[in-house]
């Protein structure tokens, strides 16, 4: 099979709690920001928001920007189905997210931080206020100027996306922007914005603290470092773990599945389907050299059984983006309309089945011509469960 | 100084400057990319994808219009890919779009289908969508016409709306498959902030928001034979109306206009610019009156500036949104209704007929009018001054519907009695007329002297920015206009309602230091009105304007003082300007409204 | 001036009366009248002096700020495909039992609006609910029966 792949491995170290962040700040803030900057390019961190672009890079580019006002952003609009772990974050190690933003801010040179919660975890919002003040009356002791507001989402997956999350903290709909500019050059406010997932902050501080090459050292070649993964479904142990990228799916099944493993979706809704005779060729971690199938994933792990219906599953997602999408372009806000009405027709034998085949071009239409990550990766799940499951999309 | 960026579009090599968009590279090698959200007028949207290319190396195509050119990009607009996801969303949108096209007033004029013609979308798989969401037809204006069912959603109205004027009646609402355009909590176009401007359906692509027209009354009116039907057409009418039957862009059509009218069978085709020259005798009177009253009684219950009162859709929106400086407009009807209520008093005491019978219809460049007519203040001749207004859209289509073969008409001329008209009259189609025609007439009647201007063309008030100011010193007045001697009469002028914001926030914070404010809701005046010929945008605009300047220097009087048949009407009429008869018959009054 | 306006007039000095304040205060309102009225809309836009269309558009992208009346306690069962997998259609089904009301709807004393929402962020603990903002997880239609009757306990 694929050697290279990593057994599961579980680690420890987002949610170890320690006392440091004070001197991890302070020293941090003491060192060349260029030294932090090539500490994080060399641990090869990627977004673990499921994008996977390089951090490094995106706080150089940042930095490297000129203006008078730049602003660190902590996405945690955690919307994607079958994710959970950056609520977690935040109630269990708010300080470590805290502490990476302000670092974040010292080597851009923002002086304003904002953590964007999704209005689904407005419980947190007392206790995520307490460790800010703690978290302030620290920074004002060091004299770093920096700030860290919460602001409230209010119900709408689709402000995770980075550009709309911008457009929803000045105050409108919540509507991807065109791209380019990106945000290192015009993010919110129209100013240098670095927009980071809670997790990869929480990473940043694991490499502030130990270095990168502890860090560099976990997974395998363009998939470095530990993950944390939501498990969900049919799963006799639910729950977050933090594991080495690289795995398996294999593996992951033989630890997480309840034997009767039918097929697990990689990175939710916008990810994919694997199905179960795809399982060992299927690894855990972003494109690279990986033999076989390398599926990068926000951690969402939906495991399903064979007691599920893959239809019922592909209705559901599609219920979910017809709703969350947030309109504006033709091909997100009427694909994800066509692509349900069309497998619901073919279920009811209202549409022939080969109609499968053009809702299928459709959706690599949406792929290529969709205005931001939503629209683009409705094909993701549809492709994979219309092309393992076609027989029961019919049936 | 810019970068010069080189790329390859369809294997021809252009070099643009750094910025330039795809579309606009593409327009420089004659490419032609298809478009729908994108207007040349307002903000780029790129949220239609129908301008789709393709950016060799990339796995996502490109929307043309949002997509800067980067150094060395090699772009196909024509690949497979291209054309396989350009056929994929026009399927789209027509299956969430109504498109039961014999049926829609923009039938033939529709840009969703004119690109599915194109592209030959001969068959539709994809489920109807539009049939399941239950669209109502919002008809409660008596200017505007918004039904949800044609909207491809492309945001045109809205940035329209926004940008161009300020008004925000139009907004996104809700999200995913429920987005729409809607007005504050979906009421009817007629319950909120609307203007009734129609620069919205100057730019929807489809038939979801048109003129409410009136084809249908005017024929039974003209039909029957108990009655006396004239028309009346305001100076816009005449330099847009051939872009509808086959004139290039600026021509001049106003004669064989005429001969059309009469062959649709009006009893009398007469000529709003009879008003717009009586228009400046009254407001032109009223200016002066203020200024006395402010300069030589010293009363500070008068209101400066004053701004003018012809653009209804100027008019809606500073009730709406400035209602605490009504007192600032002049009081003075616009052209339209003070010939409509001359038309059932003056018109039907001279030629003998029963007011009753007749019915005025007007032909006019804006929606905003059709909303004016029905303004329970337009009643002072006892009868509604205007029955029918009918955009230069509407009139086309009549003409079209008689089987009138436009380009051979024989030139024809107005009807007389308020058929006679000035170059000052006709210039009222664009902005910054009014002020020039009210300077021209102005400045002589105080001085006793032409305008010092060469072939009375005002030159500094010209032009298309948003806001214009300028000013005339007015030195050897008459006897009669002593207090005004050595007085530097300031003016400004707007168009576009987000410029007349400007204005009015100048006034409002005290730094306007201007006695006379020309408003035109739309921008480049009523030439660029709701009424007017679709396609609209700069260019065309300033074609537009060069006709209506070249129809006033054609004109053999050019001053609205000049026009014998105003003479004649405060001789036998109306005795003088702002006299009892005027104010009864030519002047109005404003209402409060909410901003919702 | 009545207590809705003092309210936004409250939010607007807290937040600040800029676009970007606009979010915080729909918020705030929905907090105190459990949904946005027209008024409130309308009260808004003056205080922010902004266009009533576009703090209509605005409230209605997002799922939280209601613009129908809703109910005191807003139920809002999660129906993404954990929550739908593990159940969700039973806790529906106790939940109109138990209130005589339909997804959509308010009880006619205006104590509980039900509706569906999308994934809350507890799919290992399926199916979920909140409350207005109290998180309700691992549900059982006996679950639901007792934590509705603590709310039917509760003041109007």
């Amino acid at each position: 099979m694929i050697e290279q792949h990593l057994l599961l491995k579980r680690v420890d170290f987002i949610f170890v709690q320690d006392t440091d962040w004070e001197k991890i700040l302070q020293k941090s803030i003491q060192r060349p920001k260029q030294e932090l900057i090539n500490e994080l390019i060399s641990s090869e961190l990627k977004g673990r928001g499921g994008a996977g672009f390089p951090t490094g890079l995106k706080w150089k580019l940042t930095s490297e920007v000129e203006s008078d006002e730049k602003y660190v952003i902590c996405n945690a609009d955690e919307g994607e189905p079958g994710t959970f772990k950056d609520r977690e974050i935040l109630t269990r190690v708010p300080y470590k997210v805290l502490t990476a933003m302000a670092v974040c801010g010292f080597i851009v040179g923002a002086k304003n931080g904002i953590i964007y919660l999704r209005g689904e975890y407005k419980f947190l919002e007392k206790p995520l206020n307490e460790a800010i003040n703690e978290f302030s009356y620290f920074c004002k002791k060091i004299n770093l100027d920096f700030t860290v507001k919460i602001f409230m989402g209010s119900g709408a997956y689709i402000c995770g996306e980075e550009t709309a999350l911008f457009e929803s903290l000045e105050g409108k709909r919540g509507e991807p922007r065109n791209k380019p500019p990106y945000p290192s050059i015009s993010g919110y406010r129209k100013k240098p914005t670095v927009i980071n997932n809670v997790e990869t902050l929480a990473h940043t501080y694991t490499i502030f603290k130990y270095g990168a090459k502890k860090f560099y050292d976990l997974g395998v070649q363009y998939s470095r470092g530990s993950k944390l993964f939501s498990i969900s479904g049919d799963t006799p142990k639910p729950g977050i773990y933090e594991l080495e990228l690289g795995m398996s799916l294999s593996d992951f099944v033989d630890e997480f599945g309840d034997g009767d493993t039918k097929a697990v979706q990689v990175g939710g809704a916008s990810g994919f389907l694997v199905p179960r005779k795809k399982f060992h060729e299927t690894a855990i971690g972003y494109q690279g050299k990986l033999v076989g199938i390398s599926l990068p994933t926000g951690g969402s792990m939906m495991l399903f059984n064979s007691s599920r219906s893959m239809y019922n599953l592909l209705d559901n997602y599609l219920e979910f983006f017809r709703e969350e999408s947030c309109g504006q372009c033709t091909p997100c806000r009427i694909g994800c309309q066509q692509l349900l009405a069309g497998i619901k027709a073919v279920k009811k034998g209202e549409r022939p089945a080969p109609y499968l085949n053009k809702l299928l071009k459709l959706s690599e239409t949406m792929q290529f011509t969709a205005k931001c990550g939503l629209g683009q990766s409705v094909a993701n799940s549809f492709a994979s469960i219309v092309e393992n499951f076609r027989e029961e999309m019919i049936y | 100084m810019s970068e010069t960026i080189h790329i390859t579009i369809n294997g021809i090599a252009v070099e643009v400057e750094e910025n330039t968009v795809i579309l606009d590279a593409a327009k420089k090698v004659n490419v032609v990319i298809p478009t729908l959200c994108y207007h040349q007028d307002i903000c780029v949207a790129g949220n239609c994808r129908v301008c789709l290319v393709e950016v060799t190396g990339q796995k996502r195509l490109a929307a043309a219009c949002a997509t800067p050119c980067e150094e060395g990009m090699d772009i196909l607009t024509n690949s497979l890919k291209v054309r396989n996801c350009r056929k994929h969303i026009i399927e789209l949108l027509l299956s969430e779009h109504n498109s039961d096209c014999t049926k829609c007033y923009k039938n033939g004029k529709c840009e969703l289908q004119l690109l599915a013609s194109e592209y030959k979308i001969m068959t539709q798989d994809f489920i109807e969508l539009y049939k399941e969401k239950h669209h109502t037809i919002d008809n409660f204006s008596p200017s505007i016409v918004k039904d949800d069912s044609k909207c491809i959603r492309c945001q045109r109205c809205v940035r329209t709306c926004e940008e161009l004027q300020g008004v925000n009646a139009l907004a996104v609402a809700y999200k995913g498959h429920e987005m729409k355009i809607s007005t504050f909590y979906e009421k009817s176009m007629n319950d909120v902030v609307c203007t009734n401007c129609g620069q919205c359906v100057n730019r929807c692509p489809t038939g979801a928001l048109v003129e409410k027209n009136y084809i249908e009354e005017v024929w039974d009116a003209i039909s029957n034979p108990d009655l006396h039907v004239v028309v009346q057409t305001a100076p816009a009418v005449r330099i847009g109306l051939g872009e509808e039957l086959g004139y290039k862009v600026g021509t001049r059509v106003t004669g064989k206009m005429v001969a059309a009218l009469k062959r649709l069978g009006f009893d009398a085709v007469l000529d709003t610019d009879f008003t717009a020259d009586l228009t400046i005798m009254e407001e032109g009177s009223e200016l002066l009156n203020r200024l006395k009253k402010v300069l030589v009684d010293k009363d500070t219950t008068v209101a400066l500036p004053m701004a003018t009162s012809c653009s209804p859709g100027w008019i809606k929106y500073i009730e709406h949104m400035y209602p605490e400086y009504l007192p600032n407009l002049s009081t003075c009807k616009s052209p339209q209704q003070m010939f409509g209520a001359l038309l059932k008093t003056y018109y039907a005491k001279v030629r003998n007929i029963d007011p009753k019978k007749i019915v005025s219809v007007s032909v006019m460049p804006c929606t905003a009018k059709k909303f004016e007519a029905a303004r329970p203040e337009m009643l002072g001749s006892g009868y509604r001054d205007v029955d029918y207004v009918l955009t230069t859209r509407e009139l086309a289509i009549m003409i079209k519907q008689a089987g009138i073969d436009f380009v051979q008409l024989e030139e024809m001329e107005f009807d007389r009695l308020m058929g006679e008209s000035t170059g000052a009259a006709v210039i009222f189609g664009v902005t910054g007329g009014v002020m020039e025609a009210a300077l021209r007439t102005a400045y002589e009647l105080v001085t006793g002297r032409e305008i010092p201007f060469k072939n009375l063309v005002v030159q500094p008030i010209r032009g298309m920015e948003g806001v214009r100011m300028s000013s005339i010193k007015i030195e050897n007045t008459l006897e009669a206009w002593r207090f005004l001697e050595g007085v530097e009469l300031k003016f400004a002028i707007v168009h576009g309602l987000t410029n007349a914001k400007k204005a009015m926030d100048m006034i409002k914070t005290g730094t306007a230091d201007f006695h006379f404010l020309e408003v035109m809701a739309c921008p480049g005046g009523c030439l660029g009105g709701g009424g007017q010929p679709i396609p609209t945008n700069y260019e065309i605009r300033k074609k537009r304007a060069a006709a209506i300047y070249a129809e006033d220097m054609g004109k053999p009087i050019r001053k609205s003082h000049e026009n014998p048949e105003v003479i004649k009407i405060y001789n036998d009429f109306l005795g003088k300007p702002l006299g009892e008869l005027s104010h009864k018959l030519l002047h109005t009054t404003y209402q409060l409204r909410e901003r919702t | 001036m009545d207590s809705l306006h003092r309210r936004i007039v409250a939010l607007a000095d807290l937040h600040g009366r800029t676009r970007e304040s606009l979010l915080p205060i729909l918020q705030g309102v929905v907090e105190h009248e459990n949904y946005l009225s027209q008024k409130s809309m309308v009260e808004i836009s003056k205080e922010l002096d902004l266009p009533a269309a576009e703090v209509f558009g605005t409230a209605t992208f997002y799922s939280f700020l209601e613009h129908r009346k809703m109910g005191k306690f807003t139920i809002r069962v999660c129906k993404t495909i954990s929550c739908s997998m593990k159940g969700k259609n039973q806790i529906l089904l106790a939940i109109k039992e138990m209130l005589k009301i339909d997804i959509g709807q308010t009880t006619p004393d205006g104590r509980f609006s039900l509706v569906e929402t999308n994934c809350l962020g507890w799919c290992h603990k399926a199916p979920a609910m909140v409350i207005n903002h109290e998180v309700f997880t691992e549900l059982t239609p006996e679950k639901v029966r007792e934590i509705l009757g603590e709310y039917l306990k509760k003041e109007l």
